[in-house]
């Protein structure tokens, strides 16, 4: 293989292979995202309805 | 008597003889390394190491690096085995937050648009008359990460070790001043005054810990030769994030990562050795070096531009250029940029999320190198 080829299939490969693993690692990320939502916290107003009721 | 004493006095006198033109020039280049790192605090905790170990290795008959030398031992046991990159990449997982990443992962392709560099001038040093993986150890410059350079080149074109690495943290530090005439010079300035709206927190603590574990799995399968580092990495960010295991984060964000950082510093020094260091080749390594910077900042703030038109002008190009693993400096850069031109644009969070994605990106991309190349059975 000469060196332009072997520049080109690096090139093509490695660019090509970094966006494809970087963009599923993207859709992996939304999938947690999904499967394990952030739990939005209620404390302070479960707090605040203590008050209002003394 | 009189003989046995001038005997004795040429002893004295053999260091002076030996020292070559080289020696005094690498001394010299010690030394304005370790000036650049105390009196303009360009990557002290690195240029400082590095700058001493060559002047060490190019005082004569030191035999620091020869066959039993101090030197010796540290790059046989860090930097032949490769262990000291792997190491510090721990501390650096510790220190990484993922969140704003994870608050946003559509930036997460400005990490892989940021290492476009690196291939361009892989192709560029192969033109150049670089050998396969000399080129390959010259490109990965553009990862913007010193111990992925040094992960790839010790092991690939060690002859090129000195360079590169000075390259790599030189430039690292060089950021702030590379960047930004490339920002302004591809973006308008209405893109640049373009505010980016901060979101809800919707990424729960689970979701942090199975980030690590999950990103590991998926990128180690797909190229296995970035598994060293990619594992080291994710490691301690799993350890951060679990925040069940305190003391070993603390441990590897600080001891462990100040101590090998020391330790890989002297060595890489150790491996400026005049006969090897000053020749034509050098040059065209540290011009490549800094092309290939210059180049994954373009490809960064370009697809910036192609992220932003898709959406319809919410993501501000100039976050592109945090698109490098140059963390978090280039972030920091970015907020700079984007403040001069909208006082109320807050572009740190989306920034680092970009840096992170760099960080991640370029791993991948030399694990992705490391990969093709074992199967083009270049390496083994």
């Amino acid at each position: 293989m000469g060196k332009l080829e072997f520049g080109i299939t690096m090139l093509v490969s490695g660019m090509g292979g970094t966006l494809v693993s970087l963009y599923l690692l993207s859709l992996m990320i939304r999938l947690i995202k999904v499967a394990f939502p952030r739990q939005v916290e209620n404390k302070p107003a479960e707090a605040a309805g203590t008050e209002n009721k003394k | 008597m009189i003989e046995n004493l001038l005997f004795g006095f040429k002893g004295l006198w053999m260091g002076f003889a030996a020292i070559t033109p080289q020696a005094v020039i690498m001394i010299i280049v010690g030394a304005v390394l370790i000036y650049l790192g105390v009196k303009k605090g360009f990557e002290p905790l690195l240029l400082l190491p590095i700058g001493f170990g060559c002047i060490l290795v190019n005082i004569p008959l030191t035999g620091l690096m020869g066959q039993d030398g101090l030197l010796r031992h540290f790059y046989d046991f860090g930097i032949a085995t490769e262990i000291f990159p792997c190491l510090i990449f721990v501390g650096i997982g510790a220190m990484t937050d993922f969140t704003p990443l994870l608050e946003n992962p559509r930036i997460f392709l400005l990490g892989a648009a940021g290492q476009f560099g690196i291939f361009l001038t892989l192709l560029l040093a192969l033109l150049l008359g670089f050998q396969p993986l000399e080129a390959v150890a010259v490109g990965i410059i553009g990862a913007c990460d010193g111990p992925t350079s040094i992960f790839v080149t010790s092991r690939y074109a060690p002859h090129l070790l000195g360079q590169v690495s000075v390259a790599a943290y030189s430039y690292m530090a060089l950021v702030p001043l590379i960047q930004p005439p490339i920002m302004r010079l591809l973006t308008s300035s209405r893109e640049r005054a373009i505010p980016m709206r901060t979101t809800k927190p919707t990424v729960s603590k689970t979701a942090l810990i199975i980030f690590p574990l999950a990103v590991t799995v998926i990128t180690c399968i797909v190229a296995p030769m970035g598994t060293p580092l990619m594992g080291m990495i994710m490691l301690g960010n799993l350890m951060k994030e679990s925040g069940v295991v305190k003391r070993l984060t603390d441990a590897s964000a600080n001891e462990l990562t100040n101590i090998v950082t020391l330790l890989l510093g002297l060595t890489i020094g150790a491996t400026m050795d005049g006969q090897a260091f000053l020749t034509p080749k050098t040059l065209l390594v540290l011009a490549l070096g800094f092309l290939a910077i210059c180049l994954d900042t373009a490809a960064g703030v370009m697809f910036g531009k192609i992220l932003s038109w898709l959406s319809k002008g919410q993501v501000n190009p100039l976050i592109g250029a945090a698109g490098i693993s140059a963390y978090p400096m280039s972030a920091r850069v970015v907020q700079s940029e984007g403040s001069k031109y909208n006082k109320r644009s807050y572009l740190l969070m989306p920034a680092m999320a970009a840096n992170t994605s760099g960080q991640i990106g370029s791993v991948m991309a030399a694990a992705i190198m490391l990969s093709v190349l074992q199967v083009m059975n270049l390496i083994k």
